[in-house]
């Protein structure tokens, strides 16, 4: 009864403002004030991962001044984009709460049957490429039988598949262990040297602030409508404005070099399309809340195996989507390929950029934050003619800070009585 | 028992006939975990269902809900006699169900557990009318809910509760079971939730609750059923007294409840015979 005595009283507010005790900001100065306060009880965001890439440019540029140079930086776009694409079907076997450890094996399988198919057998590329992502995605599928009908934990079953994968990439390869992809082709100046016409590339970066733009007048105009407060035009002018203004800056500054490369167009759009994927539609809602509470989710009618099917064999397709690219960087299809650190620095960067190990939270641009702290200290020790020892044991201390931060921030978060 | 059947015929529920059982039995191997239920619940009314741990509650309410299935009799859902084969065909018959513990996802924020499973457009969530509904069901049920787009680790238990009846709602159900709905929650929350419970009952819906709780339970029920052992052990209305509830629940006439009671009603007979 007290709240129609209370619609009666404040009948002009609005649906989700009636409540006394909810604290709202307006206005610019109040989406930063908002941004502080989230930040203070530890939902972080991207922000962790932000300061560390700045801190970690800092420091290089300050050792080697080459480092940030435009000429540097387009190679280390181009090396992003294969660890970053396997990265990226991390994020979705972390949404589910799950691993998979063979993702390295996967690629280099992947990129084994590019070499067996294209040159040894002649298929058309298309062809070959099509064909290892289709094995990438069958793998998946068997990991999902193990999981979903036998209860085989994925650790496990990624870990047998890890080494069985392994024996099939050297087994197509044979005695000769390595197999040339021819220079001058498609498939390998696309992972070398292809980049986008300096003018396409700055209207490429206008492309996301419009659409920041569009959709956030369109989403004032729908919550205006339905009696929702909305977030204040000039708010979404100003995030539009910076990304934009941010975006072309790396542009003009790429542009003065070779310029974007397609493989890291393609890598961007590939995380563009994920993150909608992830954030607005249902299978991406059911991916979340499995990961959250798997019994809550199969409770509401979603159909759980399925999700985790689904967060499989997108993740070994997109590894084996890597070890394709990767393959086309190095023009050649070798033994040595998905092997070493590809595994780890795949799941690190999910995880450096903050992807939680446990489920339920993350997003897609975290594979892109976090493959590229990993290639900055990669590429910054090697400028410094540093040998790969100490790579390891830096990699290995940032990932340790990240999953560090994560924890604390999850134990703030939890005080502050946010999920 | 006596009493009972005085008072059996004196309130006339007003609704319709929503659901009726007749014989309901199930048994688990050797085990009767159910014999030969009967229960009858209308329209705009509260039914609680009291009895001792390993009464038969839970696993009629999960008979109900489509988890079990009877061994023996029969149920009548608004006329029509039906089997459900499982959670989703009772839920689509209108009956939804309120579990213990509420499985909600504390990752996802209310609007997202409101539609889980259920989201509207699935190719492009619409979150503004999901948004809006969200509102409109906890407005119908005068909620407390700062708002709906903070995570549902961030409620207490009662909103928590709150949360999980209004998605119950959300596909319009004839009849509510809720699960021991009050048992986690401290004072006023736990008031907050019977409010809730009344208000659902005010809207035409049929409404179960289980409960250990006899205040709770005098508070909202409209009927109380008792069971024990399985079986049917009488129906109560809420003036009944905790003595006679207590013994219906345990069987025995003599405990520690009835005879606190014995010694308080001796003590109120004794000082009002010393006042003339």
């Amino acid at each position: 009864m007290t709240g129609n005595v209370k619609d009666n009283a404040f009948p002009a507010t609005m649906l989700d403002r009636s409540d006394e005790r909810l604290k709202h900001e307006a206005g610019i100065g109040g989406a930063v004030r908002a941004f502080i306060d989230r930040v203070r009880s530890g939902d972080l965001g991207s922000l962790p991962v932000v300061v560390g890439l700045a801190l970690i440019w800092t420091v290089f540029a300050s050792l080697n001044p080459i480092f940030l140079s435009s000429n540097n930086l387009v190679n280390l776009l181009f090396d992003c984009s294969t660890v970053g694409v396997i990265a990226l079907g991390i994020v979705c076997v972390l949404m589910v709460g799950e691993i998979d450890l063979s993702v390295g094996s996967i690629s280099g399988f992947a990129s084994a049957i590019v070499g067996t198919l294209w040159v040894n057998q002649g298929w058309p590329v298309v062809l070959a490429i099509l064909a290892a992502v289709a094995v990438g995605g069958l793998i998946g599928s068997l990991y999902a039988l193990l999981y979903n009908r036998l209860g085989m934990p994925s650790f496990v079953a990624t870990l047998s598949g890890l080494l069985a994968v392994l024996g099939m990439q050297l087994y197509i390869l044979g005695s000769t262990g390595s197999i040339n992809l021819p220079y001058g082709s498609a498939m390998v100046n696309f992972g070398q040297m292809l980049v986008m016409p300096r003018l396409l590339a700055h209207i490429l970066a206008v492309v996301p602030g419009v659409v920041m733009l569009w959709t956030g007048v369109r989403t004032i105009s729908r919550r205006r409508e339905a009696n929702l407060s909305a977030p204040s035009l000039g708010s979404i002018v100003l995030r539009a404005a910076a990304t934009t203004l941010v975006l072309e800056i790396i542009v003009l500054y790429l542009n003065q070099d070779r310029g974007i490369p397609w493989m890291f167009g393609l890598f961007v759009g590939l995380v563009m399309l994920m993150n909608y994927a992830l954030t607005r539609t249902q299978w991406g809602r059911s991916m979340t809340a499995v990961g959250g509470n798997r019994e809550a989710a199969r409770r509401a009618g979603i159909n759980v195996r399925r999700i985790y099917a689904s967060a499989f064999v997108l993740c070994s397709m997109l590894a084996a989507l890597g070890g394709v690219l990767s393959a086309s960087r190095l023009a050649s299809a070798s033994q040595q390929a998905g092997t070493g650190d590809v595994n780890l620095n795949a799941i690190a960067a999910a995880v450096i950029g903050g992807t939680s190990l446990f489920g339920g939270r993350g997003n897609a641009y975290s594979a892109l934050l976090g493959i590229i702290v990993i290639q900055s200290i990669a590429n910054g020790l090697t400028l410094l003619d540093l040998s790969s020892s100490l790579r390891y044991m830096i990699t290995g201390g940032v990932l340790a800070i990240a999953v560090i931060v994560d924890s604390l921030a999850r134990r703030s978060r939890v005080s502050h009585g946010r999920a | 028992m006596a009493r009972m059947t005085e008072t059996i015929d004196r309130k006339t529920p007003a609704g319709e006939m929503v659901l009726s059982l007749r014989g309901i039995s199930k048994s688990f191997g050797a085990v009767s975990a159910l014999t030969d239920i009967d229960l009858d619940v209308h329209a705009g009314e509260v039914v609680a269902l009291v009895g001792d741990n390993g009464a038969g509650k839970s696993t009629l309410v999960k008979t109900l809900a489509g988890v079990h299935q009877p061994t023996a009799g029969t149920i009548t859902f608004r006329g029509q006699p039906v089997t459900m084969t499982d959670p989703s065909a009772a839920l689509n018959l209108g009956i939804a169900t309120v579990f213990q513990d509420l499985a909600l996802c504390e990752n996802l924020d209310v609007v997202a557990n409101i539609f889980l499973g259920r989201e509207l457009k699935p190719m492009q969530l619409d979150e503004t009318a999901m948004e809006v509904r969200s509102w409109t069901l906890l407005n119908e049920l005068s909620a407390r809910i700062p708002s709906v787009r903070i995570p549902i680790a961030s409620l207490s238990g009662g909103q928590r509760q709150t949360v999980a009846i209004a998605r119950s709602l959300l596909l319009e159900p004839k009849l509510i079971l809720l699960d021991e709905p009050t048992a986690a929650l401290g004072v006023a929350q736990t008031a907050e939730v019977l409010n809730l419970i009344e208000r659902v009952r005010d809207r035409g819906l049929a409404v179960i609750m289980i409960s250990h709780n006899m205040e709770d339970v005098r508070a909202v029920a409209d009927r109380i059923v008792v069971l024990r052992l399985g079986r049917n052990n009488g129906v109560f209305y809420p003036d009944a007294t905790n003595q006679e509830l207590v013994g219906a629940i345990t069987g025995a006439v003599d405990n520690s409840v009835t005879r606190r009671e014995d010694r308080r009603h001796a003590e109120q007979q004794l000082s009002e015979g010393g006042q003339p």
